[in-house]
């Protein structure tokens, strides 16, 4: 196989960007994708079978049959998960990895968020640490992925976003749904301050396509007109256009080769006929989302690095966190359903730092449409979760509800971590993830203070009844995923540099968001995305040409 | 690869077919896994966990064509499952009321699910699960005939706006076929 500049592996929110700016660079360059390049026609609409609602599978993968993963509960019992099954922290594996799906919320973390030790200090038993690069840093590269993947929303209502240059590229959808109108009224009254959430959704054509249509089969789903934007209908397709770039799909890596040297010098991969091929590359980027690239650096082991590449030290799959989701939901004597996609529309950041004596917090969103499946879960304590009073609770409040949560901020924990199992394999032989570990105390402790404020939120709008959902302490991951390649400036107590770049190996990136340090009160999207812009920015700067070997 | 998991699927759909010609009982059976009894009990406890009233139960929907179906499917994991719990539930009620659960009134059936521990439960859970699926997912996956559960909550039905999924060559041959 022709020898490239540079092989990406993953073609997700990290991958598909480093890929066009390498590509536009002028690198010759290869993706690697275990899934399939799905495309508006694979919307489906099925509300039990999609990324979000899995009973019938993964809508945008894995698929059931190859990719088990091991789970170790909290009494330490162990069971190996299908990829569809609760527990296994799914993200997707598909052409846009999440971002084929996802519900498209575009937040820029905070200053704050990058400096979480130095403002709140680290309670015991967390890894709390600040990152080795700052909001200001990264802030060009944040208005440079809002500009190129497209970003509607109005954030200028909120004082406590950190300082832009330029505002977002698009303005929010219109018309506000009921419940936005319903809750930005009741914020306001509370002297909060609600805004149009950031998306990564066209609200007017951008780019060469439509605008949303507004229909709710939204976060979970391919959009169906293509008005959803992720790296599948932006970046990639501009990587391919530049000649440089080649793309193959249902490729599945099975680890980083190394030379006598200490250098990678390309990735070993089953193709999509399940033969073992070698793509060899000058540089070695691993964009395959906090689980599964702490999974691949564990199981490229050699003789100069017998635990794994960048594992020197232990880090390597450390410190998995997401979001610790929590909230309320409340009832209202009048119908809120309006049936006007996709939902989630209004925010409020009142809650994200300066909480008295909690270290971080949430923004605080209505939820997306919940559908009628997805409703019958969540009931309040009280209700039968069976029988006639259920159906009954199903029929009178299905339309008369609002949801608000957040993503709480988590503090790393440094046995919350991905290993490979020592027997478990997949379809292709190579030893799968083994997930282990559960939240900090003091992350349910924030949990707590905002399902209060979601709570006094929803009654405040005129909920006549309200209850709280808290997350239980098992651990947390998910398709908000990350933190299992830390990045630092002490290789002792990290796993890449300020850059992404392995510590101990000059011609490895991790890309995506194993590298955050912590990961906000904020879906992390939007930053994975700034980093890629960032780290792809340093390696075409330090470019010197080709100095690896075939 | 989903080449070879379908080809699995069809290579045991089609083994279980064929069992089920060879024990004789193939031909006049509705179900596609379960036996008639299984099929009387299912019935009863979807029924059970989504009782009719001014608007359709789980029966009217259904329900069990769903589970029936993904039970020869993404759910055949818990055919044993549903064996075992199934008899076990009818020997429950044939210990206490000398008669399989279909055959109970309405409110002993309630009662009996409600004094459920253990395994048992932990079957009626899983086919709580199954019924809502069945009573508030798609009716392409066999259940919720005719959206009535989304006629009950007022959702509007799925629109067709010209991106349905057709087959375009099954119509050409149809035109070509007139």
């Amino acid at each position: 196989m022709k020898h490239v500049n540079a092989v990406v592996i993953g073609a997700g929110a990290g991958g598909g960007i480093v890929a066009k700016e390498l590509a536009e660079a002028g690198f010759s360059v290869v993706i690697l994708e275990r899934g399939k390049w799905l495309t508006a026609y694979d919307c489906r609409k099925d509300d039990l079978r999609n990324q979000r609602t899995t009973v019938l599978g993964n809508g945008a993968g894995p698929d059931d049959e190859r990719h088990p993963r091991v789970v170790v509960e909290l009494d330490g019992t162990e069971r190996i998960v299908r990829a569809s099954e609760p527990g296994y922290h799914n993200n997707a594996a598909c052409v846009g990895g999440g971002t084929l799906t996802y519900g498209a919320m575009a937040w820029r973390f905070m200053e704050q968020d990058f400096r979480m030790r130095s403002i709140y200090g680290c309670p015991e038993g967390s890894t709390l640490e600040d990152w080795p690069i700052t909001y200001q840093d990264l802030e060009p590269y944040y208005e440079k992925a809002e500009y190129e993947i497209g970003v509607s929303g109005d954030v200028s209502p909120d004082p406590f976003h950190a300082p832009r240059r330029k505002p977002l590229p698009m303005p929010p959808l219109s018309p506000p749904t009921r419940e936005h109108e319903i809750l930005k009224a009741a914020a306001l009254r509370l002297g909060w301050h609600p805004f149009d959430i950031p998306m990564l959704r066209n609200s007017v054509p951008y780019n060469g396509r439509p605008a949303c249509m507004r229909c709710r089969w939204c976060v979970g789903f391919v959009c169906e007109v293509d008005a959803k934007n992720g790296t599948h209908n932006t970046v990639i397709p501009k990587a391919l256009a530049t000649g440089n770039c080649e793309l193959r799909t249902e490729c599945v890596a099975k680890e980083i080769l190394v030379d006598s040297q200490g250098r990678a010098r390309g990735v070993a991969y089953f193709d999509a006929n399940d033969r073992l091929q070698t793509q060899t590359a000058d540089l070695v980027v691993v964009s395959c989302a906090a689980i599964e690239s702490a999974r691949l650096l564990l199981n490229s082991k050699s003789r100069l690095f017998p635990n794994g590449i960048g594992n020197r030290y232990d880090w390597v799959g450390r410190n998995l966190q997401g979001h610790s989701y929590c909230g309320a939901i409340g009832l209202f004597e009048e119908v809120t359903y309006d049936d006007l996609g996709p939902g989630a529309s209004i925010a409020i950041c009142d809650f994200n730092h300066g909480n008295k004596g909690l270290r971080g917090g949430a923004m605080l969103a209505n939820e997306f449409i919940r559908l009628p499946y997805q409703f019958v879960g969540r009931m309040p304590p009280d209700v039968p979760r069976w029988g006639r009073a259920h159906k009954d609770f199903m029929r009178r409040w299905y339309r008369r509800s609002i949801m608000v949560q957040g993503p709480v901020q988590e503090m790393p924990v440094f046995d919350a971590r991905v290993q490979v199992d020592p027997k478990v394999k997949d379809y292709w032989g190579i030893p799968v993830a083994r997930l282990s570990g559960r939240k900090h105390p003091h992350t349910l402790e924030i949990c707590r203070f905002i399902a209060e404020k979601a709570e006094l939120w929803l009654k405040e709008a005129g909920a006549i009844r309200t209850w709280k959902r808290i997350p239980g302490p098992g651990l947390s991951g998910g398709q908000h995923q990350a933190g299992t390649c830390r990045m630092g400036n002490d290789p002792k107590t990290s796993v890449v540099d300020r850059y992404c770049r392995v510590h101990d190996m000059d011609n490895v990136y991790v890309v995506d968001g194993s590298v955050h340090v912590t990961n906000g009160g904020f879906n992390p999207v939007l930053t994975i995305m700034a980093i890629a812009y960032w780290a792809s920015a340093h390696i075409i700067r330090e470019w010197r040409g080709r100095r690896g070997r075939v | 690869m989903r080449k070879r998991g379908k080809s699995r699927r069809r290579f045991l759909a089609a083994a279980s077919g064929a069992m089920v010609a060879l024990t004789g009982c193939g031909a006049a059976r509705p179900w596609r896994f379960f036996t008639a009894e299984e099929a009387e009990t299912v019935i009863a406890l979807c029924e059970q966990i989504i009782p009719a009233d001014q608007d359709p139960g789980a029966t009217d929907a259904g329900v069990i064509n769903y589970i029936d179906r993904h039970l020869m499917g993404h759910f055949r994991r818990f055919q044993p499952v549903y064996r075992e719990g199934l008899a076990r539930l009818n020997e429950l009620c044939r210990q206490r009321h000398g008669r399989r659960f279909a055959e109970l009134k309405f409110e002993e059936q309630t009662a009996v699910l409600e004094s459920l521990t253990g395994d048992l439960k932990k079957f009626f859970d899983l086919v709580i699960d199954h019924t809502m699926q069945g009573f508030y997912g798609d009716p392409r996956h066999g259940g919720n005939r005719d959206a009535v559960s989304w006629r009950m909550l007022g959702v509007p039905l799925i629109p067709v706006r010209g991106r349905e999924h057709y087959d375009l060559t099954a119509i050409k041959s149809k035109e070509a076929g007139t």
